[in-house]
């Protein structure tokens, strides 16, 4: 039994910092969270030969993702069930037409089940036998995907993928439906950045509109300076310096963009940067959209009011850009990010290269945009693991928000509406109720 | 614009925790019509212009004489290397001596300066991966012509660059210069590189090669392109990299 009751540390406006804080607490999100709900494990396009694989972590569980030769995508632990070391030592690349351990040789098909181990004979008549399950690769309890978009569950038990998902799937059908072919394939370049702080601190950062002008001030008012400058000379600057000056919009406006807040702690925060510009490139793009759907889907798909949509509690989806960041918690005070970004098939190249001016300048290790949230969430965890106070304030707009069949619209844009109801999903989780 | 009466940060009166929900809450619908709640919520939208920028934002609309970083030191490293004696000095020489002034200028802080030894077309390029080989369309750590490259020294230069707080220097030591091709008016150099990264009270490493695409300008250069291949480029990046490297 946890020495910390879970219970009392969260209440409906406030929570206490040992949630962010204490290695009892993260070793129960390892085991109820991570190690129970779908994880993304990565897009079906990363492996797209048989024996390609790509290794990531599901919790603490090394994991590998496969193509097999039945063009079936595979996840099994990446673990040689003799004596226990990894079979894939690298992050990706093609395995051939099977695993080979590379202590004693165990071989395995690229569905887990053994192939060969060499001199067989030394088993007969133990109870080790070749139909014995315990010689294969042990696969995750459940595999699904979305969209192109691989999950896997290290439970049998627990929602299916799409009721996980929930609302949230609007993530991968905005991503997709702005391709003309109704997908996406993922450009093979991951940027992986450590944060030195809890995971939570980067889902709430995600949906929390009060902080771009504060934190961001620099980078926009910087970027606003010098797009001012070449709209001046041309009378046009590139979407891209927008990108970067609308972080510095003034508090006031910031208050008018929306959060939705989903029961299991998914949430979108509305759009903001006026993506669909009337230049000829998004132009070229809309006809293109409009003959493979029709004209009032092509409206639908392009006018879907989003930013990024947050799959709680560990990824953070930017459709109309085609990007996303994934977390791998690695302790309370630690966690990995990983970067993807995606095209999309069929539509024309200048589509894909403003989006991809987003990637490089907020997304890239050379972020202009995330070198300021990851001081602030360093600076943050080291401030929750004071005594200088016990509480974390979720009070604004408490109780000023909208609930309609149990999903959380806020008012302003500036509401902790994020953060409660993200807490809302993390009790239940970690009480295991959800 | 903003004022400070509108964003003025008050606490709500503290309330005592308590379930009551203040907005009501519709009658439970059917997951389609739920659906169609949200749907409809994804219609419409804002868009937040760059000329709502203009005036304070953010913590200098709280508090317009808050600094967070300290005054820079009085006593700087000198502004620049001088150029080599000779003007005669052979081309590997007066190479080598633009390479070292680089780093100078990058290691004391000199933005400008550095910006302006690129060439008005001038590009910094760190390519992701080592076999990308346009700066335009691929996927890069950094991809600035001069305008973005004013920007990033805006950034880092303004008074509310949070990251620029703590204690931070670097120190890069160039060696291995290879001169890989020379034309009448450019030269093309490859050089290793080693970067030394103090912030906080740690050190980063970071190590690779350079390649300039350098003009000839009298008997200095501008740059044209510096590409950047980070031997740990796609290694997991402890922080991230505020400027040049």
């Amino acid at each position: 039994m946890p020495s910390i009751d879970i219970a009392k540390l969260v209440e409906p406006d406030r929570v206490h910092r040992l949630a962010y804080t204490s290695q009892e607490i993260f070793d129960i999100e390892v085991e109820n969270i991570f190690e129970k709900i779908w994880v993304y494990c990565g897009h079906e396009s990363q492996v797209k030969n048989p024996g390609d694989y790509h290794t990531l972590q599901i919790g603490r569980q090394p994991m590998v993702m496969v193509r097999g030769k039945d063009r079936q995508v595979r996840v099994l632990y990446n673990r040689c069930p003799h004596r226990g070391v990894e079979l894939c030592g690298n992050q990706r690349g093609n395995t051939g037409s099977n695993f080979v351990c590379s202590y004693h040789a165990w071989s395995f098909h690229l569905d887990g089940k053994l192939e060969a181990i060499p001199l067989m004979k030394g088993y007969d008549g133990t109870r080790l036998t070749r139909d014995n399950p315990d010689c294969d690769m042990k696969s995750a309890a459940r595999v699904d995907s979305y969209r192109g978009f691989v999950f896997a569950s290290l439970s049998n038990a627990g929602p299916t993928l799409s009721e996980f998902l929930g609302e949230a799937r609007i993530a991968f059908d905005d991503m997709c439906d702005r391709s003309p072919a109704g997908e996406v394939e993922v450009v093979p370049v991951c940027h992986r950045v450590i944060q030195h702080s809890n995971w939570k601190f980067f889902m709430e950062n995600q949906l929390d509109a009060l902080h771009p002008s504060v934190t961001h001030q620099s980078t926009g008012v910087a970027a606003g300076v010098i797009e001012k400058e070449i709209a001046a000379k041309t009378g046009h600057a590139p979407l891209h310096y927008h990108y970067l000056s609308a972080f510095a919009t003034p508090f006031d406006k910031w208050d008018t963009v929306q959060t939705i807040n989903f029961p299991r702690g998914h949430g979108i925060l509305k759009a903001y940067m006026g993506l669909r510009p009337q230049d000829p490139d998004t132009k070229a793009y809309e006809r293109l959209m409009e003959k493979a759907y029709g004209k009032e889907k092509m409206e639908e798909y392009l006018s879907r009011s989003i930013h990024h949509v947050l799959v709680y509690p560990y990824l953070s989806v930017q459709s109309p850009l085609q990007q996303l960041r994934c977390l791998r918690p690695l302790g309370p005070n630690k966690t990995l990010s990983e970067i993807w970004h995606f095209r999309l098939k069929g539509a024309p190249e200048a589509i894909y290269r403003r989006s991809l001016w987003y990637f490089n300048l907020v997304n890239s290790p050379a972020t202009m945009i995330n070198a300021d949230d990851l001081e602030n969430w360093t600076k943050g965890q080291w401030g929750l693991e004071s005594k200088g106070g016990d509480w974390v304030s979720f009070h604004r707009d408490y109780g000023r928000d909208t609930i309609e069949n149990g999903v959380t619209y806020s008012n302003k844009g500036t509401s902790e509406a994020v953060m409660r109801s993200q807490f809302q999903a993390w009790t239940k989780y970690m009480q295991g109720s959800l | 614009m903003a004022t400070k009466k509108k964003v003025a940060v008050t606490k709500p009166a503290a309330k005592k925790a308590s379930t009551k929900k203040t907005v009501p809450t519709k009658a439970a619908a059917t997951p389609r019509a739920a659906a169609k709640r949200v749907e409809r919520a994804l219609l419409g939208g804002v868009t937040l212009l760059a000329s709502e920028t203009q005036g304070r934002t953010g913590a200098q609309a709280i508090a317009p004489d808050h600094s967070p970083r300290a005054k820079p030191a009085a006593v700087r490293a000198p502004r620049s290397v001088s150029a080599p004696a000779k003007s005669a000095a052979g081309l590997k020489e007066r190479v080598e001596q633009f390479l070292f002034r680089q780093s100078e200028l990058l290691d004391n802080k000199h933005w400008q300066d550095y910006i302006d030894l690129f060439t008005e077309d001038g590009v910094y390029w760190m390519p992701a991966l080592p076999e990308q080989t346009e700066w335009e369309g691929t996927a890069s750590i950094f991809a600035e012509d001069k305008m973005l490259m004013q920007v990033r020294m805006g950034r880092v230069t303004h008074p509310n660059a949070w990251s620029q707080a703590p204690m931070w220097a670097t120190n890069h030591l160039v060696g291995n210069i290879v001169i890989e091709k020379e034309t009448a008016k450019e030269v093309v150099v490859r050089s290793r590189f080693h970067m030394m990264e103090l912030r906080r009270d740690s050190v980063r490493h970071f190590g690779g090669t350079y390649r300039h695409t350098l003009v000839k300008k009298g008997s200095g250069f501008r740059i044209r392109l510096q590409r950047v291949d980070l031997f740990n480029g796609q290694a997991a990046y402890d922080y991230v990299l505020q400027i040049w490297v």
